[in-house]
């Protein structure tokens, strides 16, 4: 799924669904993989710029149902890649399997559920595999070999690094834990990895692609111009995610 | 790990190894002879256990029907149940070499007594509070600030305790490696609704030595308040196995239950994940967490514990609800005939529990867990009653 990809994340409907999909098409330009966040109203493992957007779009009125419209129309314009981006409870809320294959109908690549431990996920990877719905699975710096092997043997897709321990977010620098991790998960897993959480400049991208990592996820970075540009981000969006895009080229400059 | 299909650990995969290592822990220091002879000696010394098994002679009387005790965890330091869960994982963290306690709380009661076990046991203390909560318990934030806790106000979301419980949830996945999170409920991610429900069992194991020693029998029923469900457990876990005690958990109707601002998990909600646990939530039908409504800021909460769920659906005990109103008219007639001013939250289990006594015999008794004193609430109350 991932082959030095820039993988780009925003919240689905944030500012409106429409604008959701054309951010969308921005940002098929330049990535590889779109993330689609699901609006949830108890976010844990997201920081403040990604709660925010969750908020505004919940207030608008968002339901969880329209990320499958903004994936419809997506696809009649573009065959990159979408995953969903979902806490837990709104697909065990909507039955587990109703949800994978609205998503699969829409048109959805894979789905990453970030409070659902790989370890407990049995029924669920089963319901994606039937489906046709990659599994996505996360790993942090403090997992150890033996779960990142669990982890990698419980997703289809790629297997999710984050960078850091606590929560989404812009970071200056990726620390020492980011590289040891994706040392580590190169050498376990059979997935191609991507790393995320605080990657935000063209250098973070640059120095974990030429570690090893297959593909790179920046969210924050991109949802805080939606947060100061709204309906108007679509070229500060553009300008941000070129420049992080040539990232993935060894030459910065180029 | 799990209660039936109820429990689990939903949580961030960053926040699996200090779980699966708190586990470990605490599995090896409950067996402890050490540790349990050192936190039975702070419960006796420090927080005032054994609480007295009392004998509400003036309600009973008043009420009509079955003989009512209550059980005085009012009595002990810090004014509520919650400082026997405190002491216990504020130990618990320092045999781990934890060196910060996190703490979240709504009404203040948990975010006290867990100030006052960082204080007794030198461990550095930060407390998440809703801002809504933070201007209506201002004593209590005065008191954790005095007690040498950093509070901090939480304003995102419904400023409540829900948020304040992300918030806390947060900072844990990024400072794990030297603080431990001192969860105040039997909510959260296995294991903290086992961790704190054995340490709130106490309750339950002194009620039946006490109710046997002055009856020479077990109560027809043991009925305590229900938010996140920890002085519930505590109480009737030591009679899960007797069939012919009732045990009957009263939750929040807040306004009412029609009206939908309440805090009635159990008894108005659906099925779902949040922080970290499967278990009854409020929500909407796209599992988004509903704000919830009631005079007690300690039953604020959209969800309950996932032993209690278990125990609804396996109809071992009962779940009901009191209203505002019915907290407040028991809040009032248990200062007036017995002298005692109950929490708003035990003024829930109280107001059911009087409903309950009237349908008995004299013969009969019953166990209202009065889990905390209402200082706290007179806020509240007074403002209430000069509104009324």
């Amino acid at each position: 799924m991932l082959e030095k990809s820039l993988v780009t994340f925003i919240t689905a409907g944030d500012p409106s669904p429409k604008k959701t999909l054309d951010f969308m098409l921005v940002l098929e330009r330049y990535s590889d993989v779109i993330e689609l966040g699901i609006p949830f109203s108890d976010p844990v493992a997201d920081g403040s710029v990604i709660q925010k957007a969750s908020i505004r779009a919940l207030k608008k009125g968002f339901r969880v149902r329209d990320v499958f419209e903004i994936v419809r129309g997506f696809r009649d314009h573009s065959e990159k890649k979408v995953v969903l981006m979902t806490y837990y409870n709104p697909v065990f809320r909507m039955g587990v399997e109703k949800f994978i294959r609205l998503s699969a109908e829409a048109g959805v690549d894979g789905i990453i559920a970030v409070d659902l431990p790989a370890d407990s996920s049995r029924e669920y990877v089963e319901l994606c595999t039937k489906h046709g719905i990659r599994t996505i699975f996360i790993a942090s710096p403090n997992t150890t070999d033996e779960r990142l092997r669990v982890i990698d043997e419980a997703s289809t897709g790629f297997v999710y690094l984050t960078s850091d321990y606590g929560t989404t977010g812009k970071r200056e620098r990726i620390g020492e834990r980011a590289f040891d991790l994706l040392s580590r998960a190169k050498s376990i897993c059979r997935n191609p990895v991507g790393v995320g959480f605080g990657v935000s400049k063209e250098e973070h991208v640059r120095a974990l692609i030429q570690a090893g990592a297959d593909g790179v996820i920046v969210g924050s970075a991109i949802v805080e111009l939606i947060e100061m540009y709204g309906e108007d981000a679509d070229k500060h969006i553009e300008e941000r995610v070129r420049e992080l895009a040539k990232g993935l080229t060894d030459d910065p400059g180029s | 790990m799990r209660f039936g299909e109820f429990g689990g650990r939903f949580v961030p995969e960053m926040l699996i190894p200090p779980l699966e290592e708190l586990e470990e822990k605490y599995e090896e220091l409950k067996e402890s002879e050490e540790f349990r002879r050192e936190l039975d000696y702070l419960l006796r010394s420090y927080a005032g256990r054994p609480t007295p098994l009392y004998y509400a002679r003036n309600l009973s009387k008043k009420t009509g029907g079955a003989r009512i005790y209550l059980k005085r965890e009012d009595l002990l330091h810090s004014g509520a149940h919650k400082i026997n869960n405190t002491l216990g994982q504020a130990l618990l963290a320092k045999h781990m070499g934890k060196s910060r306690l996190i703490a979240e709380t709504g009404a203040g009661q948990h975010g006290v007594a867990t100030a006052m076990a960082g204080a007794k046991l030198g461990l550095k203390v930060d407390v998440y509070m809703g801002a809504e909560d933070v201007e209506r318990q201002r004593q209590n934030v005065f008191r954790m600030k005095l007690l040498g806790a950093n509070v901090i106000p939480v304003k995102s979301g419904s400023r409540t305790l829900k948020d304040a419980i992300n918030e806390a949830l947060r900072d844990w996945s990024r400072s794990f490696e030297h603080s431990h999170y001192l969860i105040g409920s039997v909510v959260g991610p296995h294991p903290y609704p086992t961790i704190v429900r054995d340490f709130q069992s106490v309750i339950g194991k002194e009620i039946k030595a006490q109710i046997l020693e002055t009856e020479g029998c077990l109560p027809k029923a043991i009925i305590a308040c229900v938010g996140g469900g920890s002085n519930a457990i505590g109480a009737f876990h030591e009679f899960i196995e007797d069939r012919e005690v009732r045990l009957i958990g009263v939750e929040a109707g807040g306004k009412s239950i029609e009206s939908g601002e309440h805090a009635a998990s159990l008894s108005a909600g659906e099925k779902g994940v949040l922080h970290g646990m499967l278990s009854y939530f409020l929500q909407d039908e796209d599992g988004q967490i509903l704000d919830t409504h009631s005079i007690s800021a300690g039953l604020d909460y959209p969800g309950v514990g996932p032993e209690h769920a278990w125990l609804m659906e396996t109809g071992r005990a009962e779940y009901v609800t009191a209203s505002d109103g019915e907290a407040l008219s028991a809040f009032m007639e248990l200062s007036r005939t017995e002298g005692i001013i109950p929490a708003l939250e035990s003024a829930h289990a109280l107001a059911y529990g009087m409903k309950l006594a009237e349908q008995l015999d004299r013969d009969d008794a019953i166990v209202v867990n009065l889990s905390g004193r209402g200082d706290k609430d007179m806020g509240i109350v007074m403002e209430v009653l000069e509104n009324a």
